[in-house]
């Protein structure tokens, strides 16, 4: 499943932020997100996962070919490891969780309340139901947020994993994943403030 | 869908889940009243359907403000509007886990309470018929009032001034079915216009929540 971006222009509250970005996202391959904070990359996953809409440009790919993972986890605190992921699971039709505990050395912690995680934990917990959504593009919003360097590599091969099986990335982060993946940088892409055409002078 | 009915379902039960806040509120309304108004039960047979009708509507009311808050904060709002469940499912399912851990038990206390508030024999067959029928509806419209604040800060004030008005309606006939029942008059009137206004907002209020949703996640 290929995703393909065409002149894209966003907003994020009504101010566009984004503008005339392009860009193909093939299987098997992974896309790294860059830009300075505030420039638009939460607001693009945003948009290309269906949760708002753009302000002009083509998202061609399936919308529900495409898996998000927010700044927040979704988790229930007092829900247990693996009833979390039992649940968004089911919601996604997929029935086995043992291969995304697995690929998060989630195992020891399964029967814990979620609440009772540390940020770190609950991170893994958080990219683990990646795993469970059977999607093939992920579109990750700095995954590596509170995660040990220990953690950030079982990531990086969960990911390398997930491209070697065909599925493909959107990973907007700020560190060095080790993936071989091409670099997109938005930064160049900063829309420009728009002249107020219709402006009347005697307003002032 | 079921999964998700169940996961709210076991979230209420859940130690913090907030289930009984409406049930005690209920409790402590209709125990109170009878200190209130004094002992005459002349009296309190009278206002009996009147207060348990309004006990049961705010009771309502008090745990609206989470139904979709929760969700809205840890981000699982957004991951289900990603997931491929329709939104309207969704906020269905939602009004469905609120009505079961809110409005049904409300229902199953309401004759027991009716003792104290002295409730005329004949009405507690109606009062449970009219709250059965007439509860749905106060879910799926605070359904609506939630999905239309998600997101704001403190938003249970706006919540309920924005709910309130439209269960006006509801109160009125619920309460109504419940009185006449008790006095022995005909109930048709208002059972029908009672199951009226639960169809029609059981039918369309779900595609209003989902849209108002829609804008809000953006």
């Amino acid at each position: 499943m290929t995703l393909t971006v065409t002149d894209l222009s966003i907003a994020r509250g009504g101010i566009p932020v984004l503008e005339g970005l392009s860009f193909v996202l093939k299987p098997g391959r992974a896309l790294i997100l860059r830009g300075p904070n505030g420039i638009g990359k939460t607001t693009l996953l945003r948009t290309l996962a269906g949760l708002q809409p753009s302000l002009s440009g083509r998202i061609e790919g399936a919308e529900d070919q495409i898996a998000y993972a927010s700044h927040s986890d979704g988790l229930k605190p007092t829900l247990t490891v693996t009833e979390n992921l039992d649940f968004w699971a089911s919601v996604f039709g997929t029935k086995d969780i043992q291969p995304a505990l697995d690929a998060f050395k989630l195992n020891d912690l399964s029967d814990r309340h979620a609440g009772n995680l540390s940020a770190g934990q609950k991170r893994r917990l958080g990219l683990a139901r990646m795993l469970v959504t059977g999607r093939p593009i992920w579109m990750l919003d700095e995954p590596t947020v509170s995660l040990d360097r220990e953690a950030v590599a079982l990531f990086a091969d969960t990911v390398r994993t997930h491209l070697g099986q065909g599925g493909s990335a959107l990973i907007a982060t700020h560190i060095d994943l080790g993936l071989e993946g091409e670099v997109l940088d938005v930064g160049a892409n900063k829309a420009k403030p728009k002249p107020i055409e219709d402006f009347d002078g005697g307003f002032l | 869908m079921i999964a998700l009915l169940l996961r709210d379902l076991k979230l209420a039960f859940r130690a913090g889940g907030g289930f009984g806040l409406g049930l005690a509120f209920f409790l402590i309304v209709t125990v109170l009243v009878p200190f209130s108004v004094g002992p005459q039960s002349s009296l309190l047979s009278t206002i009996a359907p009147g207060v348990l009708w309004l006990g049961a509507l705010l009771a309502c009311l008090l745990s609206l403000d989470r139904l979709l808050a929760l969700d809205w904060e840890d981000g699982s709002l957004d991951l289900l509007a990603t997931a491929p469940l329709p939104l309207e499912g969704v906020v269905t399912i939602k009004a469905l886990a609120h009505w079961i851990t809110t409005g049904l038990p409300l229902v199953l206390a309401a004759p027991v309470l009716g003792v104290l508030l002295n409730l005329p024999v004949p009405g507690y067959l109606w009062l449970v018929i009219s709250l059965l029928i007439g509860t749905p509806a106060l879910s799926v419209i605070g359904t609506f009032g939630a999905a239309l604040t998600v997101g704001l800060k403190r938003g249970g004030l706006l919540l309920s001034l924005l709910v309130l008005p439209l269960y006006v309606p509801t109160l009125i006939f619920g309460a109504e079915v419940a009185r006449r029942g008790a006095i022995g008059m005909e109930t048709q009137t208002p059972l029908l216009m009672l199951a009226g206004i639960t169809a029609a907002t059981v039918a369309l209020l779900p595609f209003a929540s989902a849209a108002v949703l829609r804008i809000n996640l953006r």
